[in-house]
């Protein structure tokens, strides 16, 4: 589903590379978590999978769009292909929480009268089936994190990114999101977590690729990468 | 589709003050350009006047043979620039000279020999009214051997000319200038707006927007803020225009406001520069998302 062959990463006026000789590959059905301290690539690794950067070298490959050569409107196609949650959840504050699902199916495109019920069940598929009215404010980080977690699950994704889905949540919300994001792997859907919560990563017992200065250094898969 | 007219109005509704702050700027821009194009039109519909005076006069020398006059008549009227052909006799000039200059009428009472020559006078098609085709004409006139002068008043006529080329050039440099004014103003105002919604933008993006349907409710929202600028300027020109109308300025000037055709070329103007207003600010947002 992803795979990274040799990609390396330079930003104009960055000093060192952010990405430097990246190779690893996510199959069907994984969970993976990505670790590493803040600037160690975790969020450019990410960006190159949902094609909001380029690989300066290497080939990155994403649910079968090659994302070196991506055009622009190939973008927002390979975007519906995928689910991305983000840290500080995204939603809009003047819609409720089935508004701001809604308006994932909305703008790309589909038809008012298929979107009321797949709201519905993304909202049951994360558990706020009685908050759909909510808006954002009235609702606690953890239900917030589930409300964008449905938005992103409601186009039936095979891949969903998440950048630090539990950074802002307490011990409590991250248990019951980390749940969630398992829950939606073992039906099938692939997982990329970036996160720095080490005694998550530790307790989960799942695939975790470690950057360190944009290298790839450790992929429990395939033991030490290298040193 | 009314899910891009119902995002446009959501951003209307949500940036109340904004919204009428940009429309009342579209709106002032496309008064002063529709402020000048009613003084264009004016100045136009006058210089019309005007030009409807120029007129050829052929003064035929005494006792010349009506039939050669009658002959003369026909061949200038089937002139291609020629709209109309009159034969003015001496005893008409006399009349005409009795009428007009009441000043002299005592002079023209002891007169024992008519001293006013006979004429043609020659009025012009409207699209022959300039100085090269009335002295086409004049020159035409003069070789009839029985003519003995054509006046058309050739420097006013020249200068006519020149005066019609002057607002037309300066018409065209002003609404230029202001069209400039009114896409920049009607770009700061969508741009605002699309950082207001830059996040709405990003999300959007996220989830697979394509472009066009970023901008869709921007572009309405453009297209709507400068037909309603249109309008909101429209009545300003009018109340202008009747404020005008109201003065007693002594002579009567006929005053004239926009046809049918161009209130709707000043709407239409107006969406343009909506439109394109939205379109520069967007597609610049839109390079960076």
């Amino acid at each position: 589903m992803i795979r990274f062959t040799k990609v390396s990463k330079r930003y104009p006026n960055g000093t060192g590379p952010a990405l430097e000789d990246v190779s690893f590959h996510v199959g069907r059905g994984e969970f993976v978590f990505l670790t590493g301290h803040s600037g160690a690539g975790k969020s450019t690794l990410l960006k190159l999978m949902y094609g909001d950067e380029r690989p300066s070298e290497g080939d990155v490959r994403v649910s079968g769009f090659a994302i070196g050569a991506l055009r622009r409107d190939e973008v927002s196609r390979l975007r519906r292909r995928l689910g991305i949650v983000f840290q500080d959840f995204g939603l809009l504050e003047d819609r409720t929480a089935a508004e701001n699902i809604a308006f994932a199916l909305e703008v790309t495109g589909h038809r008012q009268d298929v979107i009321p019920a797949r709201v519905i069940r993304a909202l049951a598929q994360v558990g706020l089936s009685k908050k759909s009215e909510a808006f954002p404010r009235e609702l606690s980080g953890g239900e917030q994190q589930r409300v964008a977690i449905a938005r992103a699950l409601v186009n039936d994704p095979p891949v969903l990114l998440a950048d630090e889905p539990t950074g802002n949540l307490d011990e409590r919300a991250t248990r019951g999101v980390f749940q969630l994001l398992e829950d939606i792997n073992t039906a099938g859907t692939v997982v990329v977590m970036a996160t720095h919560d080490l005694d998550l990563v530790r307790a989960a017992k799942k695939r975790t690729l470690e950057m360190r200065e944009g290298k790839l250094v450790y992929d429990s898969a395939d033991q030490a990468v290298s040193a | 589709m009314n899910l891009l007219w119902r995002e446009a109005f959501l951003a209307f509704r949500r940036t109340r003050t904004l919204s009428a702050l940009s429309i009342i700027t579209i709106a002032f821009a496309l008064f002063v350009t529709g402020l000048f194009g009613l003084v264009a039109l004016n100045l136009r519909s006058a210089l019309q006047d005007v030009a409807e005076r120029v007129e050829v006069v052929a003064f035929v020398l005494h006792g010349t043979p009506t039939q050669a006059l009658t002959v003369a008549g026909q061949d200038i009227a089937a002139f291609p620039e020629v709209f109309a052909v009159k034969y003015v006799s001496e005893d008409e000039a006399l009349e005409r000279a009795k009428r007009d200059l009441v000043e002299f009428s005592d002079a023209y009472k002891d007169l024992e020999v008519n001293p006013l020559p006979p004429s043609f006078e020659v009025r012009l098609k409207p699209e022959f009214r300039d100085a090269t085709h009335a002295g086409a004409v004049a020159e035409r006139l003069r070789s009839f051997d029985f003519v003995e002068d054509v006046r058309y008043g050739k420097d006013w006529v020249q200068r006519l000319d020149a005066l019609r080329t002057l607002a037309g050039l300066v018409g065209l440099a002003i609404g230029f200038a202001f069209a400039l004014v009114s896409i920049v103003i009607i770009g700061v105002t969508i741009r605002i707006t699309v950082l207001q919604r830059a996040r709405e933008i990003r999300i959007m993006r996220l989830v697979g927007a394509t472009d066009w349907f970023i901008r869709g409710p921007f572009l309405i929202e453009g297209a709507v803020k400068g037909f309603l600028g249109g309008i909101l300027a429209l009545l300003l020109c009018a109340a202008v225009y009747l404020g005008f109308q109201a003065q007693q300025f002594g002579i009567s000037v006929g005053l004239h406001f926009f046809g049918v055709g161009q209130v709707l070329l000043l709407l239409i103007f107006g969406v343009l520069l909506g439109l394109t207003g939205s379109l520069v600010s967007v597609g610049r947002h839109l390079k960076h998302v």
